[in-house]
């Protein structure tokens, strides 16, 4: 099975971030909430392995019911 | 007094006074059906057909009126022909095959539900539930006629039923007053609101959806296209969905979601419904309401689908939300399950112990209707905002990109169940089989010659043999099997390799009564056929 990579795999994570923040500017927190719902689709239909999918859920719920542990 | 709950649409029984009535000791039957729908019915002429002789009761004298189930899937329509009742329901019924999606005003995708070809029969067709039980009903008075122990009695509604160790008593009314009779086997097909499971007190738990459909069948001579039509947010009936479907006799369903909270008289008022309808179909379209009704839905389950002698089918033991058209659907095969297993045990040809698959198997089936239709509702019915956002992002995401098709959820037509890990099946011992056709699962139709495979699996265990050599004919434990011996060469079109060989040059499978592969091998070998039915039959 393949894993979630958890560690950091992108090769300029200021430039994702940047280009991220700059997709929401201007929205509305409606608009907002569903231009993340989009995203969420296209990165998981773009993944296609459920393991990594199934991973994936898991870690977000646990990051947000565990504040202060480092995931690794 | 025997009460009225609904009008009939055909009077196809009425009350006569049975023997059974004036009889100094309850009589005796074989097998009681209570309930005379669709499931009750199809299960009669099944035991019917294999000579037993089983009693209807029915608390009408006819079928309900409303065309209620409108959507007949291929495999229903299999069964159908097994029966002896195919041809007319297909002949009556609108085929079809594409459905389209329409978001607002625009359609997002259409799809065609049977890519595939070389079935005698259509992915579904659309026919009025009342033909559908009318059609069963005229099949079994033919095979009366022809000396088939089938009895339907009309206005006979069971009052009371006790379980003995190795029979059923059961309190009948009618008009002429109460009487009783007797039966080694009970099958229960009286519905969602089961009178038998609520006497027996037995449990039937699920989940409630908070929605309201309305239905609104019409009559117009319209000239929209025989196709599923399937509506999200459009301007007729802004934030909700919609549906059109053709039936025969130019009627159409319309089907219209209404939301939790409404007001269900002022809904069902028919100046409203019209406004609705003229809205849908255009306002300059004469139409003429043929039947409306709001419902809601659930999907439930008993935990166990036999309790003794009493075995439940249909919606008495199972119940789904409408998107799917997997209620009528799952209950057929319910009955077509059950038929043979009956049959075994009652003629001693198998162990009481066969009829306890029927409830693991279609168990098995009963949820995994209640998955796919519980998922449907879901995304029709959001049940708070973050899934609202997910179902409008996939809306959004297809009008743009085709992978989001797969995630829009407006019903996953109904499928048979394939009974994998079932108890009655036997070995998959042929390498580079299909997967389709692996122990447990439905045949799969197929051209053979001038006509079709499953049209030669006769309700009867059979031995299906493709490039292999197989004996004229065979018999287990003095029972005839049908010996079917093909050469990939009957079917010039590949179906047949492709969907029972695969990769393997011969197979040889052995097949149940009700067209489900018990267990397939690369050659015949009598010992191996032999165990398998054993399998098959309750007996190891």
């Amino acid at each position: 099975m393949t894993d979630l990579i958890l560690a950091p795999n992108l090769n300029n994570t200021d430039d994702f971030y940047a280009a991220l923040l700059a997709a929401y500017d201007g929205l509305d927190e409606g608009e907002s909430h569903a231009l993340n719902a989009r995203l969420v689709l296209i990165l998981a239909n773009h993944i296609g392995d459920e393991g990594v999918l199934t991973q994936a859920l898991d870690a977000a719920v646990m990051a947000r019911s565990s504040p202060g542990q480092v995931a690794k | 007094m025997v009460a009225v709950r609904y009008q009939t649409a055909f009077r196809l029984y009425p009350y006569e006074k049975s023997a059974d009535q004036e009889a100094a000791q309850p009589v005796r039957h074989p097998v009681v059906i209570v309930g005379g729908g669709p499931v009750g019915m199809a299960m009669a002429l099944d035991l019917g057909k294999r000579g037993i002789a089983c009693l209807v009761l029915d608390d009408h004298d006819g079928v309900g009126m409303g065309s209620r189930a409108i959507c007949f899937a291929k495999r229903t329509l299999e069964i159908c022909d097994r029966l002896g009742c195919g041809d007319p329901m297909v002949d009556k019924g609108v085929v079809w095959n594409t459905g389209r999606v329409y978001r607002d005003e625009r359609e997002v995708y259409s799809f065609d539900l049977l890519p595939e070809g070389g079935h005698r029969r259509p992915a579904f067709i659309n026919l009025q539930q009342p033909y559908f039980e009318q059609f069963l009903v005229a099949e079994i008075r033919r095979l009366q006629a022809a000396g088939a122990p089938i009895e339907i009695r009309g206005q006979n509604p069971v009052t009371g039923v006790r379980q003995q160790a190795d029979h059923v008593v059961l309190d009948v009314d009618t008009p002429d007053g109460p009487y009783r009779v007797e039966a080694d086997y009970l099958v229960a097909c009286d519905g969602a609101n089961s009178p038998i499971r609520t006497m027996m007190g037995l449990d039937f738990e699920g989940r409630v959806f908070e929605d309201n459909f309305l239905i609104a069948d019409i009559r117009m001579m319209a000239d929209f296209p025989v196709e599923r039509r399937f509506w999200f947010d459009p301007p007729f009936n802004r934030g909700e969905t919609a549906l059109l479907h053709k039936q025969p006799d130019d009627v159409w369903r319309l089907d219209f979601q209404l939301g939790w909270n409404i007001d269900r008289k002022a809904e069902l008022a028919p100046e409203r419904i019209r406004d609705r309808v003229s809205a849908m179909i255009g306002a300059g379209v004469d139409f003429e309401l043929v039947w409306t009704s709001i419902y809601t839905f659930r999907c439930c389950t008993m935990e166990t689908y036999r309790h003794g002698q009493v075995l439940f089918a249909g919606d008495s033991a199972h119940q789904v939300s409408p998107f799917g058209a997997r209620g009528a659907n799952g209950g057929i095969q319910d009955a077509d399950n059950l038929g043979w297993k009956l049959a075994a045990a009652l003629n001693g040809e198998a162990p009481d112990a066969l009829l306890d698959s029927y409830h693991t198997e279609r168990k098995q089936a009963a949820l995994e209707n209640i998955k796919n239709s519980s998922r449907s509702a879901d995304f029709l019915t959001p049940r708070n905002p973050a899934h609202a956002l997910f179902r409008d992002a996939v809306l959004d995401l297809v009008e743009h990109f085709d992978f989001a098709r797969p995630m829009v959820n407006s019903g996953r037509l109904s499928v048979p169940c394939i009974y994998d890990g079932s108890p009655l099946n036997g070995p998959d011992a042929l390498g580079g089989g299909p997967a389709r056709s692996r122990p447990g699962a439905p045949c799969s139709d197929a051209p053979v010659r001038d006509g079709f495979l499953l049209d030669r699996l006769t309700g009867r265990f059979a031995v299906l043999a493709i490039n292999a050599a197989v004996p004229e004919s065979l018999s287990i434990e003095g029972q005839p099997l049908d010996v079917i011996p093909l050469s990939a060469e009957d079917d010039a079109t590949g179906a047949l390799a492709h969907r029972y060989l695969g990769e393997a040059p011969c197979a040889v499978y052995l097949i149940r009564p009700d067209q489900h592969v018990v267990g397939r091998w690369p050659a015949f070998d009598p010992a191996r056929i032999e165990a398998a039915f054993s399998q098959a039959t309750g007996k190891v």
